[in-house]
């Protein structure tokens, strides 16, 4: 038995919420301000995104939280846990088998549906922050459609690199109108923001939230000769032999060892189950 | 012929402090008019008023746009003033600092004004930097550094270039050799009267530097206390002051 109200928030926060979330959706790729609460966890551990969540929760729902990919990591591991004493939901690893997934740095790699919410944790949802740090400045960029700064950080990528170095938080704009900070999310992912589900990003300490509505159009920013690129690392997983995934670089020994494995540990593990096997996979009758 | 830029009794008070009050004039094309005034005369603030820094209490500024004519800038929306200060405008401040990103490239800085209008050719703004950079003798080869790492002198060349590379029509300038050393003083304003006489540049110049609008001016205006006290040509107001202020000017300036 819980104390808990459903979902830890009471229904006045779950509302004031949801309203900033219409909002959101209402204007694709807007910051709307919220009155965000002071949840049991640090900023920076995904307060935003758990308030987005737990206002969308219903009691039937399926929750599925990833931190980089991954079901099992700490982050995910204690805000499924969270939400298993506060709102006794019921839990998934399997990304088809959810209703809400809640992420951290990835977007799944199977194709979400138009049965999903995914949930984003963002720590910083100004893309425009580290080119002009004050507020009334970049609001005011914002309403006046004023965005050739953002440009001036790809110029300054290729003028010291060569090329685009950006490799995650790449700014796109939404809907032919707004700017908008995708949350650290890498490169590679950009492309699945024009998604069948609803997508909603939740920034605690920064007190906003934004959204994508299913189906809107998702810009990278880029220039004519320099044009976006969804990068990722040049192999194929280890474990599941897909080379179409993002991956992780694991150092396996003191002596240069190195695998690459899938982020997305459900899309591996299903691969595996599938019988797809990789360079390092376990042989079958090791197994 | 129309005027570039027609001044109409412009005023700014800062309470019951008057800061500018009823100053008019035109400015032809290929003109540039120099401000002079001691510090307190109100020529930042009437500079700051024609740019759009500063709202003025009253007045008009009239401009000639290039699609609609002349037109109050004071009475335009915020996006078309903005559009105008960053294409047909351009603003030298006093302190390079205030008119630079000071953590972002010298090519990037001159190339903010092109992407911000809708440039997105990489090497396109590449080649233009670098020409720029190049008209206001910044070697190539400094192109990615960054302006903290250059001389006030050469962040000062950099902050016109960043300016003029879109080709702007009227360029304002607060005291543009402020701060620096004579020798680099003379340089930049060798530079400045080409630029403006190469690409025939309006210019209002504001400064305390008598040797600067006698280089650079074809007309004077000579403010104390937010009005104007007596306007003509450089030579004419220097050579030949009539109000007691100017005569005051021009005997406080130093002869080696």
């Amino acid at each position: 038995m819980s104390n808990y109200n459903f979902a830890y928030l009471d229904e006045q926060t779950k509302r004031m919420i949801r309203r900033a979330i219409l909002k959101g959706i209402a204007i694709p790729g807007y910051q709307v301000p919220f009155a965000s609460r002071e949840m049991p966890m640090p900023y920076g551990w995904g307060t935003g995104g758990v308030q987005v969540t737990a206002a969308c929760l219903t009691p039937q729902d399926t929750l599925k939280v990833i931190d980089q990919g991954a079901d099992d990591t700490t982050n995910a591991v204690s805000i499924r846990k969270f939400f298993e004493k506060t709102a006794q939901v019921a839990t998934t690893a399997h990304t088809n088998a959810a209703t809400i997934i809640q992420t951290r740095h990835r977007i799944p790699e199977a194709p979400l549906t138009e049965a999903q919410i995914l949930v984003y944790q963002v720590p910083i949802p100004e893309p425009l922050r580290f080119l002009e740090p004050r507020e009334t400045e970049t609001r005011k960029m914002h309403a006046l459609e004023d965005y050739g700064l953002m440009h001036v950080k790809l110029y300054e990528d290729i003028a010291r690199h060569g090329h685009i170095a950006t490799a995650y938080a790449y700014p796109v704009k939404v809907e032919d109108r707004y700017m908008m900070d995708p949350s650290p999310i890498p490169k590679f992912d950009n492309p699945k923001l024009e998604s069948a589900a609803i997508q909603l990003f939740g920034a605690g300490r920064e007190q906003r939230i934004y959204a994508i509505p299913p189906y809107t159009k998702v810009v990278s920013l880029d220039f004519e000769d320099y044009p976006f690129e969804a990068s990722k690392a040049d192999h194929a997983c280890d474990l599941c032999g897909a080379d179409h995934t993002y991956l992780d670089e694991v150092i396996v020994d003191d002596a240069g060892g190195r695998m690459f494995v899938c982020s997305d540990t459900d899309f591996c593990a299903a691969r595996q189950a599938d019988g797809h096997r990789g360079r390092l996979s376990p042989t079958e009758d090791a197994a | 012929m129309t005027p570039l830029l027609a001044v109409k009794s412009i005023a700014k008070s800062y309470g019951g402090r008057i800061g500018c009050s009823d100053v008019s004039f035109d400015l032809y094309p290929g003109e540039v008019m120099g401000v002079v005034g001691e510090s307190g005369s109100g020529k930042s603030t009437l500079l700051n008023c024609l740019a759009g820094h500063l709202a003025p209490d009253g007045g008009e500024v009239l401009f000639d746009t290039r699609a609609d004519g002349p037109r109050d800038t004071l009475q335009m929306s915020e996006p078309e003033r903005r559009m105008l200060s960053r294409t047909d405008w351009a603003f030298v401040h006093q302190n390079p600092r205030d008119g630079l990103r000071m953590n972002i490239s010298a090519g990037g800085n001159v190339g903010e004004r092109l992407m911000a209008v809708g440039a997105r050719h990489y090497d396109g703004i590449r080649n233009k930097a670098e020409d720029w950079l190049g008209r206001v003798e910044i070697e190539v080869d400094r192109m990615d550094d960054r302006p903290s790492a250059f001389s006030g002198g050469m962040q000062q060349r950099l902050q016109i270039a960043r300016n003029l590379v879109t080709g702007p029509r009227l360029v304002f300038m607060d005291e543009p050799t402020g701060g620096l050393d004579v020798s680099v003083q003379a340089r930049l304003l060798d530079l400045l009267r080409g630029l403006v006489r190469d690409l025939g540049l309006s210019a209002i110049i504001v400064t305390h530097d008598l040797a600067v609008v006698r280089l650079l001016a074809d007309r004077l205006m000579v403010m104390k206390s937010g009005r104007v006290v007596e306007s003509g040509l450089t030579d004419q107001v220097l050579d030949d002051p009539q109000h007691a202020h100017t005569q005051l000017l021009v005997s406080s300036v130093l002869h080696v």
